[in-house]
């Protein structure tokens, strides 16, 4: 990835956030993907979402894989360490960062080719783990950096800018996290900032492996007339199931609601999310209604995002594991050696 | 035969797999460990759970010979299906012990043999009720038998059983009638002991037996690693069994039952390797145990953490390849790959354990040298090394140790420099320091496999590029001045041949030493320990005229890689090889030298 330094300028309009810092101090290097790239919007709204969060930006590891999607961590927040692993391997790498050192807020960014083809066997094992993280998957259906291949996101039928028609039946990240048994799955679009904001902050505070799938059109291979990932058919097949707010833990729930229309949940640290339904009967926390509702859509050609599916209750990796509450790394040595005296004893039978 | 040969014998059971013959066995070597005699078990054990043929040899040893022994005096014949090919390895003048309970071919005889029948099964169908009991003590009978064959002292034997079974009084019982029931019937029906026996002798106190993957798991936890990720493999997993095993005694809070440690079971080697990278980055000690297919796959993050320079800890636990190979076969036959595993230009450092003593404190100095270097540091074992058991002298432990982690910047020494650069070199060794996720902005950098200059930013310049991996050949030979030296054994006669091994070759060449010089022919031995080679490695080489480099591989790795880095003249590296996935035996050693020296081998 090139990497550009990118000015940081004062502008006094700029509102501080709780913990005295800008937005600018949340972003990263200039971006070098291609002008009106999806992932650069996801970038800024990565942004947005640390920055009204309040999260100190070096409690943050940012990783990702390779394409396209994964250059993007250098883009945002650049008082965060950066892991760009390789191909398809993000989520292990982020397995070990959490296992090292559970206090990491972890943020890992692949896309459709690096967890859908190359990577398909550890985005499933992340989700498996309910590793704590947030896990966006930059979804434009096709290999951007190897000059538009089809990825096993692409829809059946769909066109490729040359011209072929794709033949193969697309990999769902969505309906395939939630029939593994995920945490947290739900899709956006990088032209829908406001929702994209919510779902990265609601993704961001799940206390397990938030799964968000984000269609994300690639201007230069695949934003052409018969893609079904380009910036039109998404807007025209646009389709939130629900409709989610943030609620920080501090805050009480001020939006008004009717009831039985919304569904709240809270989340480990206290805040909540409130689940609007949009279409009657819509309930993200039901996992076989949500999956007949996805499969209805899908035979409609429909895009459907918002927070599909949640439960926020099963436990993530370390409550699995009874980890220690301090992180490995802080662990002193003391406390790791059992010493000459029990070394003695073990061997004691051993004769 | 009728010379007595006390403490100096070899003693081989055949079994099926999965009858529960393991407990006997251990018996039987513990008991003549406690008489203070040297002593090693071997397993030969086909890749299966249940049902097809394994053995177990024990050596015995007054001269403290360690390798396998081609020679088998007593053989223990509880498996019919291999009668025939049991009996044709019994040495001359042996004895064949069988379960007389069912008739025996009579094609199956030998005339320079003693064949000793013992009704083993129907001893205990007539003593004991339960189906899988009578299996089980069938095992521990034969111990009784071996007990007065050998004349077996049978007071350590009750004592090693009551130790065993403390918490059940009830096995206690039935292995002592067990035991009894087979010292009796060869007591009254054999002349006892046979004229090859065992007899009390030294002082075995300050040895322990272990296999090397339990010492290498104990040598993690000492070295203070905190998380093990793995992909199980034939023959490493007994390492992350070992290490799970000391974990829960040594590292769960008594009070909140929280763990010190963390244990991924992985989907696969690839993912393992990832864990490992993720976790050392993060600035937690992080290993993983495997095999030689377990380093293919984990290849590509081998190169990046070399390119990236992140600490992480590999063993190998090397199994008979190409490809899937014998899992349950032992060779050294990854020394090629680990020194140079991965795409480009990249090196590896190894340490080379040659038993579990090695292999314990070889675990800790690979976690110092990692941190130490930030770069991947692979342990080689082997099967022979990690599943069988060895007879070392007793670990021990310097409470004063603490772990050296390297050049890690902490947030308050972040906080005084002005800038922070990840990979600037600043005192001439070819390290550069790094920082910890979670800590301080200001050491906030940017891990990427792709180009990066020692700033650590991204990179297309040639030249930065260029800097960047000269630097890390700086960092090699700083390596050379850190790992291990190597074990130089000097002949007692001024001699110009060499003989270099390493890992579980040694015991072969130890004893091999002793029958060559007997022969009147001489050898420095030097047991290598490390790669990269440190500079009296070269001079070991450059110093001998002829240099004879023992090891189990077709290819003649470690030759290959002594002429590659030695840049010595390899016609005078003369290659000696084992490699039917059996351990060495001194007798390869023998006879490949003499081979080339043209002197009658003496069998």
């Amino acid at each position: 990835m090139s990497f550009i330094r990118k000015p940081k300028i004062d502008l006094p309009s700029e509102r501080q956030n709780e913990i005295g810092l800008l937005k600018r101090d949340y972003e990263g290097g200039l971006s070098t993907l291609c002008a009106g790239c999806g992932h650069d919007s996801i970038t800024a709204a990565i942004v947005q979402a640390f920055w009204e969060l309040s999260i100190p930006p070096e409690k943050v590891i940012k990783l990702s894989g390779i394409g396209c999607s994964s250059k993007t961590p250098a883009y945002f927040m650049s008082g965060a360490h950066g892991f760009n692993s390789v191909h398809g391997r993000m989520p292990s790498v982020a397995t070990g960062a959490q296992a090292g050192n559970r206090d990491l807020i972890c943020i890992g960014v692949s896309g459709d080719g690096d967890s859908l083809s190359i990577g398909f066997g550890q985005f499933g094992h992340a989700v498996r783990r309910n590793l704590n993280m947030l896990y966006i998957i930059e979804n434009n259906g096709v290999y951007g950096l190897t000059k538009g291949q089809f990825s096993a996101a692409a829809d059946k039928g769909s066109r490729a800018k040359r011209g072929d028609i794709n033949q193969w039946k697309n990999i769902d990240p969505v309906s395939t996290a939630i029939s593994m048994g995920s945490s947290f799955v739900a899709r956006s679009f990088s032209g829908d900032r406001e929702q994209l904001v919510t779902l990265l902050k609601a993704g961001i505070m799940h206390p397990g492996c938030a799964i968000l799938d984000v269609v994300s059109p690639c201007v230069t291979f695949n934003n052409h007339l018969g893609s079904t990932k380009s910036y039109t058919y998404t807007r025209d097949h646009y389709h939130p199931a629900s409709q989610t707010d943030f609620v920080p833990h501090a805050n009480e729930i001020r939006a008004s609601y009717e009831e039985g229309e919304s569904i709240i949940v809270e989340l480990h640290d206290g805040s909540k999310l409130l689940l609007k339904k949009t279409d009657s009967g819509y309930d993200a926390t039901n996992r076989s209604s949500v999956m007949r509702y996805l499969e209805q859509q899908r035979a409609r050609g429909e895009v459907v995002t918002g927070l599909l599916y949640i439960n926020a209750e099963l436990p993530e990796m370390h409550k699995i594991y009874r980890t220690s509450e301090t992180a490995m790394k802080d662990l002193e040595y003391e406390q790791l050696n059992p010493g000459s005296e029990a070394l003695a004893k073990l061997q004691a039978g051993m004769r | 035969m009728s010379e007595i040969r006390v403490n100096d014998f070899v003693l081989k059971i055949g079994t099926v797999n999965g009858t529960g013959s393991a407990s006997a066995n251990s018996l039987l070597l513990k008991a003549l460990f406690r008489m203070g005699i040297p002593v090693t078990g071997k397993n030969l054990f086909p890749s299966n759970i249940q049902g097809l043929p394994t053995w177990y040899g024990i050596r015995a040893s007054k001269d403290g010979y360690m390798s396998r022994s081609l020679r088998v005096d007593i053989l223990v014949a509880m498996n019919a299906q291999t009668y025939q090919k049991d009996m044709q390895n019994l040495c001359s003048g042996g004895f064949l012990v069988y379960d007389s309970t069912w008739p025996r071919e009579r094609q199956l005889n030998r005339d320079d043999i003693t064949v000793l029948g013992v009704p083993l099964a129907k001893m205990c169908n007539e003593n004991f009720s339960d189906a899988r009991i009578r299996i089980l003590m069938k095992n521990i009978a034969y111990v009784g038998v071996l007990a007065a064959l050998l004349s077996i002292d049978t007071k350590v034997l009750r004592t090693l059983i009551e130790e065993t079974f403390a918490s059940k009084p009830k096995l206690i019982e039935s292995n002592l009638k067990a035991i009894n029931l087979g010292y009796n019937y060869a007591m009254e029906t054999f002349t006892c002991p046979l004229p090859i026996r065992a007899e009390t002798m030294g002082d075995n106190s300050k040895h322990i037996m272990i296999d090397g993957n339990s010492a290498a798991g104990l040598g993690c936890v000492y070295a203070g690693a905190t998380v093990g990720a793995w992909y199980p493999i034939t023959p490493s997993t007994g390492m992350m069994d070992a290490f799970k095993a000391y974990c829960k005694t040594y590292r769960i809070d008594p009070e909140t039952g929280q763990k010190n440690y963390v244990i991924v079971q992985a989907e696969d080697e690839l993912a393992a390797a990832g864990i490992v990278l993720g976790a050392n980055w993060v600035g937690a000690r992080a290993f993983t145990p495997t095999s030689g297919p377990g380093i293919s796959l984990m290849s590509e993050f081998i190169g990046f953490a070399y390119y990236t320079e992140i600490p992480s800890v590999f063993f190998n636990v090397q199994r008979v390849g190409p490809s899937t190979g014998m899992p349950t076969r032992t060779q050294q036959c990854d020394i090629m790959m680990c020194a140079y595993a991965s795409h480009g230009d990249t090196q590896h450092p190894m340490l080379l354990p040659a038993n579990p003593y090695e292999c314990f404190e070889m675990a800790v100095q690979a976690f110092d040298l990692s941190d130490h270097l930030q770069t991947p540091i692979f342990v080689l074992s082997d099967l022979d090394i990690g599943m069988n058991d060895w007879m070392i002298p007793e670990l021990s432990w310097d409470d004063s140790f603490r772990p050296n982690r390297g050049k890690v910047l902490r947030s308050e020494d972040v906080e005084k420099l002005e800038k922070f650069y990840r990979y600037l070199d600043t005192d001439g060794d070819g390290i550069a320091a790094r920082t910890l996720p979670g800590e301080n902005p200001k050491g906030a950098y940017f891990v990427r496999g792709s180009g990066h200059n020692k700033h650590g930013m991204y990179t297309e310049s040639s030249s930065e590029y260029k800097d960047l991996v000269d630097r890390l050949l700086v960092k090699w030979e700083t390596a050379k001045t850190l790992v291990p030296k190597p074990v130089i054994k000097s002949s007692a006669k001024e001699t110009r041949l060499g003989i270099i091994a390493y890992g579980s070759s040694d015991g072969a060449v130890l004893e091999a030493l002793d029958m060559l010089a007997t022969k009147g022919i001489h050898f420095d031995y030097m047991r290598v320990r490390a790669f990269p080679f440190c500079d009296e490695v070269t001079e070991f080489v450059e110093s001998h005229e002829t240099v004879f480099v023992v090891e189990q591989n077709r290819d003649a790795q470690m030759r290959s890689l002594l002429i590659l880095e030695t840049n010595t003249d390899a016609r005078k590296l003369v290659p000696v090889l084992h490699y039917n996935g059996m351990p060495i035996p001194s007798q390869c050693v023998v006879e490949g030298v003499c081979e080339h020296l043209q002197v009658e081998a003496v069998a």
